[in-house]
């Protein structure tokens, strides 16, 4: 068989077994949200929405875990997206050079590979008895940035580094300092790339469950969290205690749960399409 | 006469540059008068480009850049310790190899030079834009869609608007880095007489590999080889009896 031909058939093969892979995930996504759907669609109404947990299933809601949910989803939103997006900023554009920014690289990129769990270990340590926080609000969305950090910090390394550095050069050649070269040329251009890293950043926060064990979240809360300082739980946490009961109703209501949550990752993921479309629309490539 | 630091616009002193160990730049000195053109020709890596950032340090961005002596620019040091970079490049523009337009519309890129130093008034900014322009000969080909994306414009179209960007800072000295080597025959020969326009008002510096073009636009110029300048005159007299061998194989294309 000669050379052309052969490669010619190693590319058709990748190509289809590319293909395959992709239907299996998609079908198998499929299936497990056919599932949940036929399991909880029916359960979901204003009620389920708006009730506090109770021992009965039916007249159990998530009105707590929704709304810790979103108050963690905020927290850590602002404790982490600033840090993350000016430490990434920092490496790529002013620390290239050092050797603490090689050393700071690696680890950081390390760091995004750490289990989860570990996090929960260190929240637990530092925020939950040093700072003595507590198992609150507060501490548990610390601990979930500090998970994120270094994901947001990659993400906007990766955006920044992208954008060509002969726009970055006529920038300075019109006397531009590197803050209005950044401002101004380098992060309208690598925005819509920095905002999608925040976005998976988060949704992955959005789904932790084991850090937010590790520092003490409960699994029930019968109030709703009013200040940061507060105790809480989140959906993940109230969709695996309800798996784990043995009455029917509250597998139902796990199912909805999850509906719920994803619902959660969907809309959020579909506003941070709409704002890099926004943005990209602003650059005129 | 000559030795009166204000009679020349740019007065280069024993230079020499390094990018770590390599010795790119060997004692280079050079007086330049104001409202000229002055070519630099040279084969690849000789060190021109390096030559032309020392005016508007760019670079100093290198990690490994080093310097010895000095380059004056209107009698003042550019590398002293007072002399802001910022300021510095306000009064010399550059313009690039490959048209680098920002990603923003047409005004914009115009008007960037002057937001950055925080004039931000329309109607002046309209003003600028719209000279700029003109005097990049760019204005009638694209006065109807300053909207426009800049990336939407040709390559010879947006080589004209880097260089209007450039002008819009009122710079008393630009520098062109092979400005016309991305493009076709007729933007180059646009460029041309655009340098040659620009020429009374300006102290232009070109690098080209481009022989009939150094020839057509320069008063003077400078043949490098290996980082040294080994010929520095009026164009006319390099071009038409150089007094270095080595300058006489170059434009005669026997190397390089
Ligand atoms: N950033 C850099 N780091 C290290 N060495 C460099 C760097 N830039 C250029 N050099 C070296 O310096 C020398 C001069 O480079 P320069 O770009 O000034 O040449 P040039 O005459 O402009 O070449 P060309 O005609 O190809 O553009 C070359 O040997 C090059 O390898
Ligand atoms: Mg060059």
């Amino acid at each position: 068989m000669n050379n052309a031909l052969k490669n010619r058939l190693i590319d058709r093969v990748f190509k289809y077994f590319a293909i395959l892979s992709t239907l299996f995930g998609l079908v198998m996504l499929f299936i497990f949200l056919i599932d949940i759907l036929n399991q909880g669609l029916s359960r979901i109404d204003w009620s389920f929405i708006t009730s506090l947990p109770s021992r009965f299933p039916g007249k159990s809601g998530i009105l707590t875990a929704l709304t810790g949910t979103i108050w963690v989803f905020l927290l850590t939103t602002i404790i982490s997206v600033p840090i993350g997006v000016a430490a990434g900023i920092y490496l790529e554009e002013y620390g290239k050079k050092s050797r603490m920014a090689n050393i700071l690289e690696i680890n950081i990129s390390n760091l995004a590979g750490v289990p989860s769990i570990i996090y929960g270990i260190l929240g637990l340590e530092i925020f939950v008895r040093i700072m003595d926080l507590g198992a609150s609000l507060l501490a548990g969305s610390l601990t979930l940035a500090l998970l994120i950090l270094p994901i947001i910090i990659v993400a906007t390394r990766e955006a920044v580094r992208a954008v060509p550095k002969t726009i970055k050069e006529a920038s300075y050649a019109l006397g531009a300092t590197k803050w209005q070269t950044i401002w101004r040329q380098v992060l309208p251009v690598s925005s819509g790339n920095i905002i999608t890293g925040i976005i998976l950043a988060l949704s992955r926060a959005i789904g932790e469950t084991a850090p937010l064990i590790v520092i003490g979240a409960l699994a029930y809360v019968p109030f709703v969290a009013r200040t940061p300082m507060d105790e809480f739980t989140v959906l993940p946490i109230q969709i695996f205690n309800w798996i784990s009961r043995p009455q029917k109703g509250f597998i139902i209501n796990a199912a909805s749960a999850i509906i719920i949550l994803l619902a959660f990752v969907f809309i959020m993921n579909g506003i941070a399409v709409y704002i890099r479309y926004r943005t990209q629309k602003k650059i005129k490539w | 006469m000559k030795d009166n630091k204000n009679s020349y616009k740019l007065q280069v002193k024993n230079i020499n540059v390094y990018y770590g160990h390599n010795k790119v730049l060997k004692n280079v000195s050079m007086h330049i008068e104001a409202n000229t053109v002055t070519a630099f020709i040279g084969p690849s890596g000789c060190g021109k480009s390096t030559y032309l950032r020392l005016f508007n340090r760019m670079n100093d961005y290198i990690g490994n850049f080093r310097k010895e002596g000095d380059v004056f620019i209107d009698g003042r040091n550019i590398y002293d310790k007072k002399i802001e970079v910022e300021e510095l490049r306000k009064t010399v523009g550059m313009v690039f190899q490959k048209p680098n337009p920002f990603p923003k519309t047409i005004y914009e890129n115009i008007a960037y030079g002057l937001r950055i130093q925080g004039i931000n008034k329309k109607n002046l900014l309209d003003e600028v834009v719209e000279h700029s322009l003109k005097q990049a000969v760019l204005w009638d080909e694209v006065k109807d869609e300053l909207k426009k994306s800049a990336l939407e414009l040709s390559g010879g179209q947006q080589q004209r608007l880097c260089i209007a960007r450039a002008l819009a800072v009122e710079p008393s000295v630009i520098l062109m880095d092979e400005p016309a080597s991305a493009l076709d025959p007729i933007s180059t020969s646009k460029i041309e007489e655009l340098i040659f326009e620009l020429k009374k008002n300006y102290t232009i510096l070109i690098v080209t590999h481009n022989m009939h073009q150094a020839g057509r636009v320069s008063d003077k110029t400078g043949f490098f080889y290996l980082g040294e300048l080994i010929e520095f005159g009026d164009t006319k007299e390099l071009f038409t009896n150089p007094s270095n061998e080595r300058t006489e194989n170059y434009i005669t294309g026997r190397f390089g």
